[in-house]
């Protein structure tokens, strides 16, 4: 954490249309459920972004299709982030964003499998998804069938010995068909990650566990599609992409703040604001 | 009953390629042969529960049938949430394999005692959770283990344990099997219990008092119906286990008989462990005899009961 390359000011980057859309598409469910995990979906929302439009083998339409690509948000509270992007390539449809949290609605505070077209594990509790993408990639390998499992976490989540448990299981059986990736915005549900649990040296404890790890800026499109097309980064071992990332991204306020970790009982103003900041409805 | 069930999982593993073994660390030499002709389906992944659990929720979305095997204890409390979210919010086939259900490890202490196993799995929608009797029974519910579409709990004893059910009773997961016709009194028992129930049943007899016996191997999902039947026309039912007194068989056959209650419903005595742990070392046995949990304890309960009007 803290080298120039993924400082702030770096990762300060102006967002692109369809990423203010997408950021859009968070807000409107937002609206629709009267909360959500803003700040913690905004951070990873490009890096799925560019994981489904460019890498991911996927069908919106087949969301069971058996060779697809598995993707397992594993902090499950960024779900706003894999709503947006899931509704917009056709999965379901966009209006039920209007829904969110609502009784009735499939789409909860927490993704559910067999609910949300698209979502491969119900998570939410943290540190379990990388144990469930270990399992996946054995499956596959044993069938000797060529998807792959892309695991993203939260760095909050990476607090959980579960997930270390994961990874050296991951190591053991050298799964270059698993893919971790940390968004790494430096804040958890309390503050600073760096005050309540440090994490650093974050790359270092991912190559001592086995993997070969590449760090990105979270919001640079341009460096998540090399960085992704160039998976796996080793034939032997299991890949990590750290995605150093801006908490609240896109909403000037919200950045960097822990106070945007989770929002509700936001007024119809604020609503407003929130829009405008991505350049309105 | 532990041998049997393993070797039911390389039997099952032969005659079914979706069947996969994963241990935490177990004693070395366990299924080896299955080891040896399928390396790729059989896992020992270290003391990592957590990670065990939800590596075979994983094997199991993709359409294996993992066999999971660890200590009782580690394998229920260590990882509750992972068994909870992982295995039954999803409702997967994972099989949970128990060793040493109850007080086996008595000289180990309090640590390795699995007596709140059955109360904590009991509570999860969508588990089920079984407790064999002896090694006939373990070997009849792995032959049918395959099919079960959730996620199942099975309780192992420590082994060597009389054998007590027969094979003309067949098996089948949820329905209790009625050994000795009720009289006035229908003890229900789960596990290794049912084995001494059937003795103070004997002892009972002696007493002029006659005693039926219903193996009730599967504590979830309760056979309501076997239940309300044999007990219809008991002035008491008595449930044995070696498990708390706490959220157990004896909570699910009283929850069961309430909310089926008529004015003939019976009194029900619950014999298990106290709400403490355990002070003791020593072996099963002499902490059963402790809890009064033996054949003679069972009797004597029983005995004291109906001298005290059922009071």
């Amino acid at each position: 954490m803290g080298t120039a390359e993924f400082s702030e000011s770096a990762l300060a980057s102006l967002l692109d249309d369809r990423s203010r859309y997408l950021r859009k598409l968070i807000i409107t469910a937002l609206e629709g459920g009267g909360r959500g995990h803003i700040g913690s979906s905004m951070s990873p929302i490009d890096a799925i972004r560019v994981l489904y439009d460019e890498i991911l083998n996927v069908r919106p339409n087949d969301p069971q299709w058996p060779d697809r690509d598995r993707f397992i948000l594993s902090k499950g509270h960024g779900c706003l982030a894999l709503y947006a992007v899931l509704a917009d390539l056709g999965f379901f449809s966009a209006d039920e964003l209007t829904r969110f949290c609502r009784k009735g609605s499939f789409l909860g505070g927490h993704p559910e499998k067999g609910k949300v077209p698209g979502v491969e594990a119900s998570t939410g509790a943290l540190g379990h998804g990388l144990s469930i993408g270990v399992g996946m990639a054995l499956a596959a390998r044993i069938r000797d069938l060529n998807h792959r499992v892309v695991v993203m976490m939260g760095d909050g989540e990476i607090n959980e010995g579960s997930v270390w448990e994961a990874a050296m299981s991951a190591s053991k059986y050298g799964l270059n068909n698993l893919t971790v990736m940390v968004d790494y915005n430096k804040i958890q549900s309390y503050g600073f990650t760096d005050q309540v649990q440090p994490l650093e040296p974050l790359a270092d404890k991912w190559r001592a566990f086995g993997f070969e790890v590449v760090e990105v800026n979270g919001h640079d499109l341009a460096d998540l599609r090399a960085t992704l097309k160039s998976l796996p980064f080793a034939s032997d071992r299991p890949s990590a992409i750290i995605c150093h990332t801006i908490k609240g991204k896109g909403i000037p306020y919200a950045e960097n703040d822990p106070a945007w970790h989770h929002k509700s009982h936001l007024s119809d103003d604020q609503i407003e604001d929130l829009y405008d900041c991505l350049g309105g409805r | 009953m532990r041998k049997t069930c393993l070797n039911m999982v390389y039997e099952l593993a032969k005659r079914d390629d979706r069947v996969v073994f994963i241990g935490s660390d177990l004693g070395p030499g366990v299924l080896d042969e299955m080891k040896r002709e399928m390396p790729g389906r059989w896992f020992m992944e270290g003391v990592a529960e957590q990670n065990i659990i939800g590596m075979a929720a994983g094997l199991a979305m993709e359409g294996f049938i993992p066999y999971v095997n660890t200590i009782a204890t580690f394998l229920t409390r260590r990882c509750y949430e992972q068994v909870a979210l992982d295995l039954c919010l999803h409702n997967l086939p994972v099989r949970l394999i128990a060793n040493g259900g109850g007080l086996v490890y008595a000289p180990l202490g309090p640590t390795h005692l699995a007596i709140e196993d059955m109360s904590i799995m009991r509570s999860l929608p969508n588990m089920t959770v079984v407790a064999p009797t002896d090694a006939d029974e373990m070997a009849r519910l792995m032959n049918v283990s395959l099919d079960v579409p959730g996620p199942v709990y099975i309780r192992l004893g420590k082994g060597g344990d009389p054998v007590v059910s027969r094979d003309d009773d067949g098996f089948e997961i949820g329905s209790s099997i009625l050994l000795r016709p009720p009289g006035t009194v229908l003890i229900v028992a789960t596990g290794v219990m049912v084995n001494r129930a059937l003795q103070a049943a004997d002892h009972l007899v002696g007493q002029g008092i006659e005693c039926g016996v219903l193996n009730m191997h599967t504590v979830k999902p309760l056979d309501h119906h076997r239940l309300s039947t044999y007990s219809a026309g008991v002035k008491l039912v008595v449930t044995v286990e070696e498990h708390t007194i706490v959220g157990g068989l004896g909570s699910a056959v009283a929850e069961s008989l309430i909310d089926r209650r008529t004015i003939d419903t019976p009194i029900i005595l619950r014999l298990g462990i106290p709400d403490v742990f355990s002070h003791e070392y020593g072996s099963q046995d002499s902490l059963l005899e402790s809890y009064g949990l033996q054949s003679q304890g069972i009797a004597a309960s029983i005995t004291e009961a109906i001298a005290s009007g059922f009071r």
